[in-house]
This record gives C-alpha cells, sequence and structure tokens, in this order.
C-alpha cells in the first residue's frame, strides 16, 4: 500500500478530520502534517485535507466515548505542545484507543499513551504559568493588554481563567511567537490577530499607547517585590527553579531599572 | 494619591509585614458570580518568587506599622526606631485593586500593628475588606489578621468579608511568651480564634440547610509560630501545633525561623543565622501529623524532644521502630505504606494501584517511579532480592547518609561544625 501524507491545517478540528480520513480510506502508512510545516515525503503521495467540522466532531464524540474525560483533555492539551511527531503519536493513542473495549488512558505500558501523558503534563504546566506571569499593562484606550511567549499555544487553554476573573475590565492577551491573541469585550472573549507598529517594543511601556499612571503600579510593584523579600533567606537556586529565566523578559518585577 | 507618598509607604509597611509567612491563596470558594472582578474559587497561584524562594501570591502588608505592644521579637516593636507609616483606607482599596487587574496578585493579606486598641484596629482592618466586596465588588481572596483582643462582634463581621483569617500565636509557650511580649496574654489571642472557630461551625450547619447563608472565612483559620526565639524545644513545638490543630479546626500552623532583628539580649543576636533546615524539619513533621497517620507523640516525646537535622522525621521514627518492618509492597495496608521511609503518599497511591494489576518487584517499582534509596531497607516485594543482613539502625542510617547528598548539605556541616 502506497504511503501517504495528509496535511492540515494546524487546527485541532483540521487535524480531527485527518483523522476521520485515515480511518475512512484505512490508511496504515501514513504521515499528519501540518501545512506550514514543509517536508514533503519524497515517495509518498500528499492529500490535502480541508477541515470539516461534522467529521472532526464525530471523531471527538468517539474519543470522548471511548476515555474518560481526563483521558480525552489530555489528547487536546498534547495536540497544543506542537512538537515535531505529536500527531503521530495521537493517531496511534487514538487508533489504540478504538480498538481496545475498554478504557485505555491509564494504561501507561503504552508507549504512546505514557509519552502523551508526559507531553499533556508539560503543557499543563506551561498553561499554569501563565495564568501566573501575565503581566497586564493599561492602555489608552482602556484596554488591559499583555504579551506572552509561551513554549506551547496555551492560549485556547487560558481562556476561561482569565474570562471568569476580569469580567468587568476590556482584557487582551497576545501571543508573540504564534502571533495571534484573545481579546476580551466585556462580553464573550474572540481570537484575533493583530497589527502592531513596526517600532513597537514589547518589553517597554511605550507613552504613546499606554496610560500614564500604568508606570506608576510598575513601579510599586517592583518596589513591593523588593521589599517583600528577606535577605538573609536569600535562595537564588529555588528562585531561578520557581521562575525560570527564559520567563523574566515580560515579568515586570524582574525588569532592571 | 501622591504617588511618591504612597509609594514610601508600601515600601515601609511590605517591609514589616514580610516576616509574615502565609502565602496561601487556596481553598476559598468565592466565585465571581456578580460579574465583578475576580474569582477565588480555583487553586492558589504564585504570580511569583522573591530571590528567598518564597512565592508572591497575596500583597501582604500593614495597615500600620505604628504599635501600642513591645514584642521583643517583633519589628515594629514600640521601641524599635524605625521609620512609621499609616495607609487610609482607600488607599490600600487602590492598591488591591489596580495590582489585581494587572494579574499581579491574587489578594490583599492585610495585617496590621495596634494602634488605640484592638477594636479600632481591627475596626480598620474589616473596613478595609468590606470597601473592597460591598464598593469594589472584589471577588479575590482575602486574608485578614484577627487583631489580639478583638470583640467577637468585629470577629463576626470580619468573616463575612474575608477568606481566611488569622492570629498569630508567635511563641510556642506561655512563659516564652511572658518573656519576650509582657504586654500579651495567651487568653487574647485565643479569644478571636474561638469566635471564628465557632462561627465557621455554626456557618457550615446552616448552609446544609439553607443554601443562601452568607459566608463565613471559606479558607478557615490558620496561625504562625516563631522558631528559634525562645529557646523551645521541637517537642513543645509540635505539641502546640497539635494542640492548636485539634482545638481550633485550624487549616494550617506555619513555622517561621527567627529572622534577627535585634540586638535584644534575650534574642539570638543579629548575624545569626535563620534556623532554615530546622524549620523544614517541623514542616515535615506537621505533614506527618496531618497527611500520614502519625500521632504527633510517635515523632517526638520525652525521650526524642528533638527533630534530628541530617535525616528526615519519617526515617528518624523508622530507624526507631525497626520491629515494624520490612513491610511488604504488596499486601500492607495504607497506614503502613505511608510509613515507608522516603515514599509521599502520591507514591502509596501509586502502589496501591498499580498491585491491583500484578504483583510488585523491584522493576515495577523503579518503572513508576519510587525513590528507593530509603525505602529499599524497609520492604520487601515479589522478588527474591532483598535486604537479608541484619542491619542496625546506625549501619542503615549510615548507609543511606553514604549515598544521598543533601540540599542542606552547606547547612548541616556548618551547624555541625559549630560544636565540633
Amino acid at each position: 500500500m502506497k504511503h501517504k501524507n495528509l496535511r492540515y491545517d494546524g487546527t485541532f478540528d483540521g487535524f480531527l478530520t485527518a483523522v476521520f480520513t485515515v480511518f475512512e480510506q484505512k490508511l496504515t502508512q501514513v504521515d499528519l502534517q501540518k501545512e506550514s510545516d514543509l517536508q514533503g515525503g519524497l515517495f509518498s503521495e500528499i492529500e490535502i485535507i480541508i477541515t470539516d467540522e461534522s467529521k472532526a466532531n464525530r471523531v471527538w464524540k468517539g474519543i470522548k466515548s471511548k476515555l474518560s474525560p481526563q483521558g480525552s483533555y489530555q489528547l487536546y492539551y498534547a495536540f497544543l505542545s506542537e512538537q515535531d511527531g505529536v500527531e503521530a503519536l495521537l493517531l496511534d493513542y487514538i487508533t489504540y484507543a478504538f480498538a481496545s473495549d475498554e478504557n485505555v488512558d491509564k494504561d501507561y505500558s503504552h508507549p504512546s499513551i505514557l509519552k502523551i501523558a508526559q507531553i499533556a503534563k508539560m503543557v499543563g504546566r506551561e498553561k499554569h504559568r501563565m495564568e501566573a506571569f501575565v503581566r497586564f499593562k493599561l492602555t489608552k484606550d482602556d484596554v488591559y493588554f499583555a504579551n506572552i511567549e509561551p513554549d506551547f499555544n496555551v492560549l485556547p487553554l487560558i481562556s476561561k481563567h482569565f474570562k471568569n476573573r476580569y469580567a468587568d475590565q476590556k482584557w487582551m492577551i497576545y501571543d508573540i511567537k504564534r502571533q495571534y491573541g484573545l481579546y476580551y469585550d466585556l462580553q464573550t472573549v474572540s481570537l484575533m490577530q493583530m497589527y502592531l507598529p513596526k517600532d513597537f517594543n514589547f518589553t517597554k511601556t511605550d507613552e504613546n499607547y499606554f496610560a500614564a499612571e500604568d508606570l506608576d503600579f510598575q513601579t510599586l510593584w517592583q518596589d513591593y517585590f523588593k521589599s517583600t523579600n528577606i535577605a538573609s533567606r536569600k535562595n537564588m537556586k529555588l528562585h531561578v527553579r520557581h521562575v525560570p529565566k527564559r520567563y523574566w523578559k515580560y515579568l515586570s518585577e524582574k525588569q532592571p531599572n | 494619591m501622591s504617588f511618591e507618598r504612597t509609594q514610601e509607604k508600601l515600601k515601609i509597611l511590605a517591609d514589616a509585614a514580610k516576616y509574615d509567612v502565609s502565602c496561601s491563596s487556596s481553598g476559598s470558594n468565592r466565585k465571581n458570580s456578580n460579574k465583578g472582578l475576580g474569582d477565588a474559587s480555583g487553586m492558589g497561584i504564585c504570580h511569583s518568587y522573591t530571590e528567598d524562594g518564597r512565592c508572591v501570591s497575596l500583597l501582604k502588608i500593614l495597615l500600620t506599622n505604628y504599635c501600642i505592644f513591645d514584642c521583643a521579637y517583633c519589628v515594629t516593636r514600640k521601641s524599635n526606631d524605625i521609620k512609621r507609616a499609616a495607609f487610609k483606607v482607600q488607599e490600600v482599596v487602590d492598591l488591591t485593586i489596580n495590582f489585581y487587574r494587572r494579574n499581579y496578585i491574587e489578594g490583599l493579606f492585610l495585617s496590621s500593628g495596634i494602634f488605640k486598641s484592638a477594636d479600632y484596629t481591627m475596626e480598620r482592618l474589616v473596613a478595609v475588606a468590606k470597601k473592597l466586596r460591598l464598593e469594589e465588588n472584589f471577588n479575590g481572596y482575602i486574608h485578614l489578621k484577627s487583631i489580639p483582643g478583638a470583640s467577637d462582634e468585629l470577629m463576626r463581621e470580619a468573616g463575612l468579608y474575608a477568606d481566611r483569617l488569622s492570629v498569630n500565636i508567635e511563641i510556642p509557650t506561655e512563659s516564652g511568651l511572658k518573656r519576650l511580649a509582657p504586654d500579651k496574654n495567651r487568653e487574647d489571642f485565643i479569644k478571636p480564634m474561638v469566635k471564628v472557630k465557632n462561627e465557621i461551625i455554626q456557618y457550615k450547619a446552616e448552609k446544609k440547610v439553607i443554601k443562601s447563608t452568607p459566608k463565613y472565612a471559606p479558607a478557615g483559620q490558620s496561625t504562625q509560630m516563631i522558631i528559634g526565639a525562645s529557646g523551645e524545644n521541637d517537642f513543645q513545638i509540635m505539641q502546640t501545633s497539635n494542640h492548636f490543630y485539634k482545638q481550633f479546626n485550624l487549616k494550617r500552623v506555619y513555622y517561621s525561623g527567627y529572622v534577627p532583628i535585634s540586638y535584644d539580649e534575650r534574642l539570638p543576636q543579629i548575624g545569626s543565622a535563620v534556623p532554615m533546615l530546622r524549620e523544614n524539619r517541623l514542616y515535615q513533621t506537621d505533614w506527618l501529623m496531618r497527611f500520614y497517620g502519625f500521632d504527633v507523640s510517635e515523632i517526638l516525646n520525652q525521650q526524642h524532644q528533638n527533630l534530628d537535622l541530617d535525616i528526615d522525621p519519617k526515617l528518624s521514627w523508622a530507624l526507631r521502630n525497626l520491629h515494624e518492618f520490612p513491610v511488604d509492597v504488596n499486601t500492607a495496608d495504607k497506614r503502613m505504606l505511608a510509613r515507608i521511609p522516603g515514599l509521599g503518599m502520591r507514591s502509596v497511591h501509586k502502589i496501591l494501584n498499580a498491585r491491583r494489576f500484578r504483583r510488585l518487584n523491584w522493576e515495577h517499582l523503579k518503572k513508576i517511579g519510587l525513590a528507593l534509596n530509603r525505602a529499599q531497607y524497609f520492604i520487601v516485594c515479589d522478588s527474591h532480592i532483598f535486604e537479608r543482613r541484619d542491619l542496625s539502625s546506625e549501619k542503615i542510617k549510615g548507609l543511606i547518609l553514604q549515598n544521598s547528598t543533601s540540599k542542606y548539605q552547606k547547612t548541616l556541616s556548618n551547624q555541625l561544625s559549630l560544636f565540633a
């Protein structure tokens, strides 16, 4: 049988549609790839997958009926890791789950299941870190704006947390790496693209865009951060383990002044 | 408000509040149901960590550091020559709201020096919480300090707006308290604690009947003791701790290694080390008491009044009770599994889950991720290989210490050299 290369649009629905295609055509030798990853197999036949919500829903419903809620969430978390080869692991997991009569999501002796559980845990940690490390700055248009650069694509996962918490203020969280953001307009949260001025500096608080009082509060926060430290208990190793250096760039309390 | 003035006050009053250890922001169930600001229903979040590795979750400040008391261990004591400041109620409200909106914090931890009288002070703390809840629709976490000696009416009101209340008993024994804080007596600490305990019991009972009963301190109450300031041994400290857990249904007792802040002769001098390792051993004991089914008297008693610094309290208990071992991981009950040195409750649950499918051998135990360095001397499993030598406690301790490096190595060698 010929090797097939399925290209999907990078969305979760797209991925599930591709999984649908795998089962529909009974493919055994198959690669699932995002369109953006240009890496054609030399001898494989390429098929472009057109995302189809109803097919995606059917697959997702099937997964949910086979796994515990936690198990199906793990698949979604792992998908958002965007790691190389995660599609193959997911497909292997899903195939195994559909073939078994029982719920397999705790069967850690299966290599794909163990691996997916580990990846999902990493994504979960990153989600929790982003809930902690987002730092909003108030813009002149009365929107609280934050930019992040998470290791994984966690924006879809943190949306609910911020919506519950900041129900009475407009806010926006922008993922610099993936170039999209969440915007809450006091009613709903939506995904959005953003066109920023060329010279926009994500680590600065430019007074052309941000409210003047915001710098005051950043200063107060930095002062607080220093005052609440007990110097005679200094433990930088522990500090860096909790706040890894890659996140310092956008934390106002870690800015040199 | 004038920015410079607020800035100076914040520096002074945050600096004075930092010796309060509690930074917990979990355990409440306050949802954002009024489309207001904040939500304290989930797990706690540490928004940052200071360079000493402690979590920053709440805006932890004093309302004022003016104080009529002269407690020797306290940095804001009356006789100490320091800058004094006081926040206005509205200033604290503005700071909290603005920090919260920027996702810097989970909420407010407000304490205070005692000015004029206990009730006068408590009234102002309550005023801050009330304003946050009623005027700002704030649903974030609020931890208020109960001021020793505050009236029942004020404590009742405080619990209606706060998620957690706490009184620090500070000194583990009454005699120590008398020596270091002659103006204070223990009854004053106990009074608000009793009131809050009773209110919580009543709230829980009423809640069962009437669902809309207003919340009362949903995250419970806690307290704190200073370690190493007044010469108590670990036995006395944990006795006190156990007493407070049992008598007042406390959520937490915190242990705070004394950070020297004065040249008072009754206290360790400035420059002496903070007893961080001892603090850590006390927390381990606290955990054994609350989650591992130990009775405090098993770990600390007349014969063993102090915890070992070089090994953890569970290992220390096991070495004194070798007749309870080895434990067979395939048959032992949960209580006994939890007593194996080196295994945490997570590992215990892993064993309980895994052994339903198959009998476990050393390979299995490693694969599910147990730390066997300590445990190997205390268990048998489905294998012919196990510790056959009739090892004495000292021998086992030696073998374990040989094969491990403590993260406290530096602290340990420092402390040992003191006695060398």
